[in-house]
């Protein structure tokens, strides 16, 4: 096992009183890229400004490339960082080439590079304009090729795809899967979105400076037990509802709300699977397993629940 | 120092395309022509007048110019770039708080100091053209230092403002009364403590008092030479009790590397 690319142990950032990020402890191996997920205010842009080493942890460790990122000795791995900031807004009286060439002279690249990555975001059509001509895609692309300059080893980026259209948002994934398999590590920071899913290997979901869980997203998906919601149809008269609802094994599943539907634990879904297959009425079948979002906010409801027990047990003793 | 020069380039260039180079240089240039050829207009003579005339009104235009310009052209120098989220991303860079600072005060104090050689230097051609007379470069030459010293001290001054606020419009007012505080209100201090205090100060606790505010040392700089006639108010007690030129020269320039060096540690203790 190689070390990781990014490793933070009990790393935590307070503000005088404020908490912002209570000891986390997480680690990145190269190659890999980790979905951070949480509502404003988790702790999310803390966390990456720890990484970045623009700030210093109050206390714990964060390495970054076997070095502190804030230490001096991290100096030249910086250029091997992409960072995107949230609501970045580039110098708008400069042109998005003039921009770009500002920042890849400041990694040690020139404007023939600058060049080259405006054509892989697709602006070098408006590369001669000024920056605020463009659009709020636009501009996020340019963020993104900004974040790209250098082939970075480690990237960061903040609500990449907020104003990307779904054509700009496929570009922008497909350049993360490609800059995967190149070996660089990528940290998605992001509100839940759809679409997210396939290009992370693991997520992250934060809440108030905790962490609330990690792990593949199968693993979430079993430490949350959210049921597979199973929809067997049927276009034969009378349906399957009877004989869904007369079957042994398959009655407990019916969901109370909805006749047509199973709600079934993750490790008997081949089993319910197999029974309904057998029933001659079953035409097509629906299977849905949780997707990231139902998995976040189940682990969002549990950290609030878990917190109104605290207070209520304060309260009480 | 690569990275400072990178920094340098864009800031120097964004001074270029705001046309703040070519306002002030024709502001200055202007102001100079125009005192050159019209200082004396109040005698009764219009033409070109003495050279310690025209020094001198120069000066004291320049002594609230200067000062004000330098302010603008870059009170929102970190603030701003702050606010457009720019800052942190710079930050992130392999450039480091001190290096993205005097590369900031490189380009833009360039600006400055390129404007006041122009503007100024044309009118010391003009009257050179007009005169004949080669000591025109000498006192122009000091003045022309002086003031460019004068602007980099107030940038470095704005610095330490866009450094310690949040928002723009705040560094802005800071800015206005930064600049009233250096060119009007100390002055006028000064003069109330003169007259109004008997025994208050001493002709030498005076000028020691003046080395607190770099516009009367711009101001000391440029009268000391001149004659006693062109100037009057408190300057004029402070001028016989005579600094060298040298020692003047030294507090303006520690006038620019103090601010400056005050703004790198406020940048470096900043919270981002």
């Amino acid at each position: 096992m190689n070390t990781p690319l990014v490793s933070l142990v009990e790393a935590g950032k307070t503000y005088g009183q404020l908490d912002v990020l209570s000891s986390m402890t997480m680690s990145l191996n190269e190659g890999e890229v980790l979905g951070l997920f949480g509502h404003n205010g988790a702790g999310k842009t803390t966390m990456m400004k720890l990484i970045l080493g623009v700030i210093s942890p109050s206390k714990g460790s964060v390495t970054v490339m076997g070095m502190a990122p804030d230490s001096k000795e991290a100096w030249h791995c910086r250029s091997k960082v992409g960072y995107l900031p949230e609501n970045v807004s580039f110098y708008e009286q400069l042109t998005g080439l003039e921009v770009l060439t500002y920042f890849a002279k400041l990694k040690g690249f020139n404007k023939k590079q600058a060049i080259d990555l405006l054509e892989q975001v697709g602006i070098t059509y408006a590369m001669k304009r000024q920056v605020k001509t463009y659009s709020k895609g636009m501009r996020q692309r340019l963020g993104l090729a900004q974040a790209f300059i250098g082939e970075p080893k480690l990237l960061l980026l903040d609500e990449p795809t907020v104003g990307l259209d779904p054509i700009a948002t496929r570009d922008f994934y497909k350049t993360v899967d490609q800059l995967k398999s190149n070996g660089s590590s990528v940290i998605l920071c992001s509100h839940v979105l759809p679409g997210v899913e396939q290009h992370i290997d693991r997520a992250m979901i934060l809440s108030s400076g905790k962490l609330l869980a990690m792990g593949t997203l199968s693993e979430l998906r079993e430490q949350a037990a959210l049921p597979v919601v199973i929809k067997p149809i049927s276009f034969k008269k009378g349906g399957l509802n009877d004989a869904v609802a007369q079957d042994a094994k398959l009655k407990h599943f019916v969901s109370g709300s909805c006749q047509n539907t199973l709600m079934v634990p993750e490790q008997e879904k081949l089993a319910v699977l197999k029974q309904l297959l057998s029933l001659e009425e079953l035409d097509d079948v629906h299977v849905e397993s949780a997707n990231l979002e139902q998995v976040y906010q189940h682990f969002l409801e549990k950290h609030e629940l878990d917190f109104q027990q605290k207070i209520q047990e304060g309260q009480g003793s | 120092m690569k990275q400072i020069l990178t920094v340098a380039n864009k800031e120097f260039h964004d001074g270029l395309r705001n046309r703040w180079l070519v306002s002030i240089t024709l502001i200055f240039a202007l102001l100079s022509v125009g005192l050159t050829y019209f200082g004396a207009a109040a005698s009764g003579a219009v033409g070109v007048t003495s050279l310690s005339t025209t020094v001198a009104s120069l000066a004291s235009l320049a002594v609230f110019l200067i000062p004000l310009i330098a302010l603008l052209l870059s009170y929102d120098s970190f603030v701003g770039e702050q606010e457009s989220g720019t800052l942190l991303l710079l930050l992130t860079y392999p450039l480091s708080k001190s290096q993205l600072l005097l590369g900031k005060f490189i380009g833009q104090g360039g600006i400055i100091a390129l404007a006041t050689l122009l503007g100024f230097g044309a009118s010391a051609l003009l009257l050179y053209f007009q005169l004949g007379n080669t000591d025109i470069f000498r006192a122009f030459g000091l003045f022309i230092i002086s003031a460019i010293l004068l602007g980099l001290s107030f940038t470095a001054i704005s610095y330490i403002i866009s450094l310690s606020v949040s928002e723009k419009s705040k560094a802005a007012g800071f800015a206005l009364i930064t600049w009233f505080l250096f060119a009007l209100a100390f002055d006028l201090a000064l003069l109330a403590l003169l007259v109004g205090v008997e025994e208050g100060v001493t002709q030498q606790g005076l000028t020691q008092l003046m080395m607190l505010n770099p516009t009367d040392i711009f101001r000391l700089v440029n009268l000391s030479g001149l004659d006693s006639s062109d100037v009057n108010g408190a300057l004029a007690v402070a001028i016989n009790a005579s600094l060298s030129q040298f020692q003047l020269f030294s507090a303006l320039v520690a006038w620019v590397v103090l601010p400056l060096s005050i703004a790198i540690f406020i940048f470096k203790k900043k919270k981002l």
